[in-house]
C-alpha cells in the first residue's frame, strides 16, 4: 500500500523539483559560446589552457592585448619606449584605468603581478615565459631577491623593464594570460579561493557575473572599465561542454551561438560543414608531431629515425581523419609569422626510407627490436595511430606496437623518456618561431625526446642576443633545419586548423587568426 | 530496533575509513602526478605544491594526515580544479546525479512493479510467459549498450529528444530510462514471483474465500508480504543505480558526479577521488540501512524478533 | 529443449567469433579508402572510419570478447568459490573477517583498482615475459593483465553467495558425518560441500560473463582495456557511439555491436534462468 501510494506522490515531487529548477534560469546571455572543457581555473597566474586565456583575456587587462585578428595592440599601456640596445621597454600607462572594485591601477599592480606569478610559491606553470626579464629565472628559483627583478616603477603610470636580451616580441608577450594583472589586496585577503564570483576583482572589459562547475562562466560588461562604449555585449555566457557531439548539438539548436574550438565540432562533419557559411576555417599556429626516443636503440640511430620519418604519408593523414583540411607539417614552426620561412624538412619517400632501414642493419624491418608508439587514449590520436602504425608495416616491414595510456600516466612517461616513439603536439603561445624551438634546447623540461645538439643550442642562444630581426629569424631557421631535416628527434605531422562556428549574418568581429585569439570585446550583433 | 541499526552504523565506520585509506593509497601510487600538465612542470614546483597540499612524506604519514582532516570534516582541495574544494565540487554535482538516480529509481519501480503484478495475475497464461521474456530481454541490456542505440533512434532518428546535456526536462528522458531500464525487468520479476508466492499461502485462500475479488486480493492482502523481497533488493537497486549512473553521465554529457569521479582518476585529483568514494560509501550504507529497516517495518516475522 | 536452443545459439557465436576471421576475406587492420561505407554486398555489416570491414572487426572482436569474458569469471569463480567455501565453513571470528574485507573490495573504485594494476604491472609483465618461453605473449601483456585484473575485481559477490550456501550446508547431517569419521578440512570442503554449491555456481558464471564483457568496454573506453588495432565488442560500440552526430550518423557502426553484444547477453542471462529453473 505504501509503496503505491508513494510512487506518484514521488514522481510529482520530483516534477515539482524539476520545473522549479527550470525556473530559475536567467534570461539567455547576449552571446552564449561553447567554451571546451571546464576551466581550471580563473587566476592568471595559474592558468595553463587555452580555454582558460580566453576568459582571462575578458577578465583582466594586460599591458597590450590581442584584437580579433590577432595582432597585438596597446591596452593598459597607451605607449611604450624602446632603448637603442633593444633591452630596456618604457611602458606608459593609460590615466583612467580602475579595478572592478574603483581602486586604481597603477603600475606597481603590473610589477607585483609579474613578481607574485614569477614567486616560487605561486607555482606558476608559465613562469618560463617571463625569463627574458633580467633576473626573473633567478627569482623564480630562489637565487635572488624581487628587488633584483628588472621591473621599476618610477611612477605609478610608469613600468620600466629591463630584458636579458633585445626579445622585439616583448610587447606583444605582454599580452599573454601569465602577464596578466591581478588585485594584488584580493589575493592577499582570500588566498587561493579569491578568482571566484563575489570575492573575484579584474580590470577587463568584462566581470565575473557567476561561475557554476561544469555549467558555464557568466560574464558581465564592466562598467569600470577605460573604454566601456566600445563594450557591445552586455551578458556573456561560456558553456563548459567538452563532447562535440554535444557543442555541436547546442549550436544547431540556437543554444549556442558560437563554437571556438576544432574540438567542438565532430570531425566527421567537417566535409559537410566546409561549404556552409556559417563555418569558418583558419590556420593555427600549433603542431601535431611525433617524438622519438633518442636515448635507447633504436632510435639512437638517426638513420631509423629519418627512414620512419620518410616512410609517413602525411597527406593521408589529413585526408582521411582529421579531415579540417590541415597543412602537412614538414617543419615544427606552422607558418604565418611574418618573415619567418620555416625549412622545406623531408617530403615523403618510401625508396629512401626502406634504403636508409637497410642501412641501419633492418633489411625490409628483419630483425627489428620490438618498438611502440604510445599515445594518451583519445580518438583522434588513436585514429591518426593506426594510420601510421600501418604505414609504417607497408613502408619498412617493421611491426610497430600501439600503446595508448590514460592522461596522467601518459605524461608520467613522457617525462621519464619511458617510451619509444610518442605522439605530441605543441601550441605556440606567443608569434614567435621561438615559441616551438626552445622547447628542444638541451635539458629543456619541454625537450622531452632525450635529444641535445650544440649546434642547435648555439644557434638559439645567438638568436636570443641578435638584435638585427632578420639575421634573428635566420639564425632560428638554420637551427629548425636541423631539427626537422637532419638530426629528427620528432616528426611534424600536421599543423591545427581552428574552425570558429557563427551566423555571420548575426555576429561581427570574430575572425580565424593564427593565434586563435578571438576578444569577446570586440564581438558584437551585426550592423548594430 | 534502533540499537540494531546504530550497531550496524557504528562496525560500518572502520570498514568507511579503511575504504577511504586504500583509495587514497591506490591513487598516490598510480604512476603519474596531479601537478603534471602537458607544458614540464620543474621538480621544484611539484616539491613545493606536495607540500602545499599536504601530499610529502610518506604514503602513511599523507594517508594518517588525510584522515584526520577528514575526521575534523575537511576533505581538502581539488588539484585541478584550483581554488575549489572537495564538497563544493560535490555540493554543485551530487544532487544532479542524485536528481537522476531518483527518477530512474522511480522509474524502475513505478514500471516493474505493476508489470509483476499484471503478469502474477495472469499466472502462467501466454501474458505472462511474454511478460517474463521482456523481463529478461530488459535485464541482460546494460546501459551501456541501450544509451547509444536509443540515442541513434530517438534522437537522431526520430528527433524526439536531446541526444545530450542537461537542464531541461527533455534532456532527462533518455538518461534516466536508459538508466532505469535493465533494473525494470528485475523489479517486475521479483514482484511477480512474490506475488505468486503470496497468493498460494494460507491467509490469502483464506481471504479467497470469503469472497474477496481477485484484484483486491492482490492488490491489498497480498501485496505486502509480496513487496518483500523487493524493498530487499532495493538497497543494492538504489546502489546499482548510482554507480550506473556514472557510465550515463559518460554518454550523455551529464554533469554529475560520476563524470568529476572519472575525470579525478585520470588526474590523479586524490582529494576530489577520495572524498566521491566517500559519499558513495555513505550512500551505500545509508540504502543498505534504509533497506532494513524498511524490512523490519513489513515483515512481522523481524518485527516480533526484534 | 530450450536449454538446447540457447546453446545451440550461443555455440554459434562462440565458432563464428573462432572462425570467423579466417573465413573473411579481409584483415582485422587492413585499412582502405572505403570510409564508413553502408553495409553492402562486400562489406555486409559497412565499414568503420578507417575503411576496415566491420564484420570482420566484429569477429575478431568476439574473441577478445569472450575470452576476456571467460577468463575473466573463470578466474572470479576459482577466488570467489575458494575464498566463500573457507570463509563459510570456518566461520566465526576469521569469517567475519574475511567478510568485511568483501565489504572494503566492494565498496573500492574498480577503475582506481585496474589503474593501478595495469599501469603498474604492464611493463613488468612485459619484460618478464620476453625472458621466458612465452615471449610471444608480450605484447598482450596489458590484456593478460586486464583479464587477471577483471577476475579479481569481479569474485566478490561470488564469495558472498559461495558463503551464504556453506553456511546453511555445514549443519547439515552428512557434513556433520563426514565429520565424525574424521575427514580432513579440505576434503570436507571439497568433497561433500562443493558439489552442493556447484549448481548455484555454474549458474552465477552465467551472470558473472556479462558483467566482465561490460567492464571490459568500459575500460576500454578510458583507455585501459584493449590495445588499438585490436578490438572487442566494447571497444567498437564505443567508437560506434563516438560516431553519433546530428547531420549524418553511421548508423552500422553502432547498431551492428550492439546487436551482437545484447544478443550474447541475453543469450548468457536466459541460459542462466533456465539453469535455475531446472533445478527447483
Amino acid at each position: 500500500m505504501m509503496l503505491r501510494r508513494g510512487i506518484p506522490g514521488l514522481t510529482g515531487l520530483l516534477l515539482a523539483c524539476l520545473s522549479l529548477s527550470s525556473c530559475q534560469t536567467r534570461p539567455r546571455a547576449d552571446l552564449v559560446l561553447c567554451n571546451g572543457a571546464e576551466p581550471q581555473t580563473l587566476d592568471p597566474a595559474l592558468v595553463s589552457g587555452q580555454l582558460e586565456g580566453r576568459l582571462c583575456s575578458a577578465l583582466y587587462e594586460g599591458l597590450t592585448r590581442r584584437d580579433s585578428r590577432g595582432k597585438s595592440i596597446p591596452a593598459a599601456a597607451k605607449s611604450w619606449d624602446i632603448s637603442p640596445d633593444g633591452k630596456t621597454y618604457t611602458f606608459h600607462l593609460r590615466p583612467d584605468l580602475r579595478w572592478s572594485n574603483g581602486d586604481p591601477v597603477t603600475s606597481s599592480d603590473y610589477r607585483e603581478s609579474w613578481l607574485r606569478a614569477l614567486h616560487p610559491n605561486t607555482a606558476s606553470p608559465y613562469a618560463e615565459i617571463f625569463f627574458g626579464i633580467s633576473n626573473a629565472q633567478e627569482f623564480n628559483q630562489g637565487k635572488s631577491t624581487a628587488e633584483s627583478v628588472g621591473l621599476q616603477t618610477p611612477d605609478p603610470l610608469t613600468l620600466r623593464v629591463q630584458l636579458t636580451h633585445p626579445l622585439p616580441y616583448f610587447p606583444s608577450l605582454t599580452s599573454f594570460t601569465t602577464y596578466l594583472p591581478v588585485h594584488q589586496a584580493t589575493v592577499t585577503k582570500y588566498g587561493d579561493r579569491w578568482a571566484q564570483p563575489g570575492t573575484w576583482v579584474g580590470n577587463g572589459p568584462y566581470r565575473l557575473l557567476d561561475w557554476k562547475i561544469n555549467d558555464r562562466v557568466s560574464l558581465e560588461k564592466n562598467p569600470l572599465y577605460h573604454s566601456p562604449e566600445r563594450i557591445r555585449l552586455q551578458r556573456i555566457d561560456a558553456l563548459a561542454v567538452t563532447r562535440a557531439s554535444t557543442a555541436f548539438n547546442l549550436y544547431s539548436s540556437g543554444q549556442a551561438d558560437l563554437l571556438l574550438d576544432k574540438g567542438l565540432i565532430p570531425s566527421l562533419m567537417l566535409p559537410q560543414l566546409r561549404g556552409r557559411p556559417d563555418f569558418h576555417p583558419g590556420p593555427l599556429f600549433a603542431t601535431y608531431f611525433y617524438r622519438f626516443n633518442v636515448t635507447r636503440p633504436p632510435f639512437q640511430d638517426v638513420r631509423v629515425r629519418r627512414a620512419f620519418a620518410l616512410a609517413i604519408d602525411k597527406e593521408t593523414i589529413v585526408e582521411r581523419i582529421t579531415r579540417g583540411n590541415e597543412p602537412i607539417a614538414q617543419s615544427l614552426t606552422p607558418r604565418g609569422i611574418a618573415d619567418y620561412e620555416p625549412p622545406e624538412g623531408l617530403p615523403s619517400d618510401p625508396t629512401t626510407a626502406q634504403g636508409l632501414l637497410k642501412l641501419a642493419g633492418y633489411p625490409e624491418g628483419r630483425g627489428f627490436p620490438r618498438v611502440s608508439l604510445l599515445y594518451n587514449k583519445s580518438e583522434l590520436n588513436e585514429q591518426i595511430a593506426v594510420e601510421i602504425q600501418a604505414q609504417w608495416k607497408r613502408v619498412l616491414g617493421v611491426e610497430v606496437e600501439l600503446r595508448n595510456q590514460e592522461w596522467a600516466t601518459y605524461l608520467r612517461s613522457l617525462d621519464e623518456l619511458d617510451f619509444d616513439i610518442a605522439r605530441s603536439s605543441w601550441v605556440g603561445d606567443y608569434d614567435d618561431p621561438n615559441t616551438f624551438l626552445d622547447c628542444f634546447v638541451t635539458g629543456r623540461g619541454n625537450n622531452r625526446t632525450g635529444w641535445s645538439d650544440p649546434t642547435y643550442d648555439s644557434l638559439l642562444n645567438r638568436a636570443l642576443a641578435e638584435p638585427k630581426p632578420t639575421k634573428r629569424l635566420q639564425l632560428l631557421a638554420s637551427a629548425e633545419t636541423i631539427l626537422v631535416s637532419q638530426a629528427l628527434p620528432i616528426i611534424p605531422l600536421y599543423h591545427f586548423v581552428g574552425c570558429l562556428m557563427f551566423d555571420p549574418n548575426q555576429w561581427e568581429g570574430l575572425y580565424p587568426n593564427l593565434l586563435d585569439e578571438h576578444p569577446f570585446s570586440e564581438i558584437g550583433p551585426k550592423g548594430k | 530496533m534502533l540499537t540494531f541499526l546504530t550497531r550496524r552504523l557504528m562496525s560500518s565506520i572502520p570498514v568507511v575509513l579503511t575504504v577511504l585509506a586504500l583509495c587514497f593509497l591506490l591513487v598516490r601510487i598510480a604512476p603519474g602526478s596531479p601537478f603534471a600538465t602537458e607544458r614540464a612542470l620543474d621538480p621544484k614546483t611539484k616539491a613545493y605544491l606536495e607540500e602545499k597540499y599536504g601530499l610529502s612524506g610518506s604514503l602513511p604519514q599523507q594517508i594518517i594526515r588525510y584522515g584526520s582532516n577528514v575526521l575534523h570534516g575537511d576533505l581538502g582541495d581539488s588539484l585541478k580544479f584550483r581554488g575549489r574544494t572537495v564538497v563544493e565540487i560535490i555540493a554543485q554535482s551530487l544532487p544532479r546525479s542524485l536528481l537522476l538516480g531518483s527518477i530512474a529509481f522511480t522509474l524502475a519501480l513505478g514500471l516493474g512493479i505493476p508489470m509483476g503484478a499484471w503478469a502474477a495475475a495472469r499466472h502462467n497464461k501466454t501474458p505472462d510467459h511474454w511478460l517474463n521474456s521482456i523481463a529478461l530481454l530488459t535485464l541482460s541490456i546494460p546501459t551501456f549498450v541501450l544509451a547509444p542505440v536509443a540515442v541513434l533512434f530517438f534522437s537522431f532518428g526520430i528527433p524526439l529528444f536531446p541526444p545530450a546535456g542537461w537542464g531541461t526536462l527533455p534532456q532527462l528522458v533518455l538518461p534516466s530510462l536508459c538508466l532505469a531500464l535493465p533494473f525494470v525487468g528485475v523489479c517486475a520479476r521479483l514482484t511477480r514471483s512474490g506475488l505468486i508466492e503470496t497468493t498460494g499461502a494460507d491467509f490469502i485462500r483464506t481471504a479467497r474465500a470469503k469472497g474477496v475479488t481477485e484484484k483486491t486480493l492482490i492488490l491489498i492482502h497480498a501485496l505486502r508480504p509480496a513487496v518483500l523481497p523487493l524493498v530487499a533488493y532495493a538497497g543494492p537497486l538504489a546502489a546499482s543505480i548510482l554507480t550506473g549512473s556514472l557510465v550515463i553521465e559518460e554518454i550523455f554529457a551529464i554533469p554529475g558526479i560520476g563524470q568529476f569521479f572519472v575525470s579525478g582518476v585520470m588526474n590523479r585529483d586524490v582529494f576530489l577521488v577520495s572524498g566521491v568514494v566517500l559519499i558513495y560509501c555513505v550512500l551505500l550504507l545509508f540504502f543498505n540501512l534504509v533497506t532494513d529497516w524498511l524490512t523490519a517495518i513489513l515483515d512481522p516475522r523481524i518485527r516480533a524478533q526484534s | 529443449m530450450k536449454t538446447r536452443l540457447i546453446l545451440f545459439f550461443l555455440l554459434t557465436v562462440l565458432v563464428a567469433s573462432i572462425a570467423g576471421p579466417w573465413l573473411s576475406p579481409y584483415d582485422l587492420s587492413d585499412l582502405s579508402n572505403l570510409r564508413l561505407d553502408s553495409p553492402s554486398k562486400t562489406h555486409w555489416f559497412g565499414t568503420d572510419l578507417h575503411g576496415r570491414d566491420l564484420l570482420t572487426r566484429l569477429l575478431y572482436g568476439g574473441r577478445i570478447s569472450l575470452l576476456v569474458g571467460f577468463v575473466g569469471a573463470t578466474v572470479s569463480l576459482f577466488v570467489g568459490v575458494t575464498y566463500g567455501l573457507v570463509a563459510g565453513y570456518l566461520g566465526g571470528r576469521i569469517d567475519n573477517a574475511m567478510m568485511r574485507l568483501v565489504d572494503i573490495l566492494y565498496a573500492l573504485p574498480r577503475i582506481v583498482l585496474v589503474i593501478v594494476l595495469i599501469s603498474l604491472f604492464d611493463l613488468k609483465l612485459k619484460a618478464l615475459l620476453d625472458h621466458t618461453w612465452f615471449a610471444s605473449l608480450a605484447p598482450h601483456a596489458r590484456l593478460l593483465l586486464l583479464f587477471m585484473g577483471l577476475g579479481l575485481v569481479e569474485w566478490l559477490t561470488l564469495a558472498r553467495i559461495v558463503r551464504a550456501q556453506v553456511l546453511s550446508i555445514k549443519e547439515r547431517p552428512f557434513v556433520l558425518s563426514a565429520r565424525l569419521i574424521g575427514q580432513t578440512t579440505p576434503t570436507i570442503l571439497f568433497r561433500q560441500i562443493l558439489p552442493q554449491v556447484l549448481p548455484t555456481v555454474l549458474t552465477y558464471l552465467t551472470l558473472a560473463l556479462p558483467a566482465v564483457i561490460l567492464e571490459e568496454s568500459f575500460l576500454s573506453f578510458l583507455g585501459l582495456g584493449v590495445q588499438a588495432p585490436l578490438a572487442s565488442w566494447g571497444t567498437l560500440l564505443a567508437d560506434g557511439t563516438a560516431l553519433l552526430n546530428p547531420i549524418q550518423s553511421p548508423w552500422w557502426c553502432v547498431l551492428f555491436p550492439a546487436l551482437v553484444l545484447a544478443t550474447t547477453l541475453l543469450l548468457l542471462n536466459f541460459l542462466g534462468d533456465q539453469l535455475r529453473q531446472s533445478r527447483k
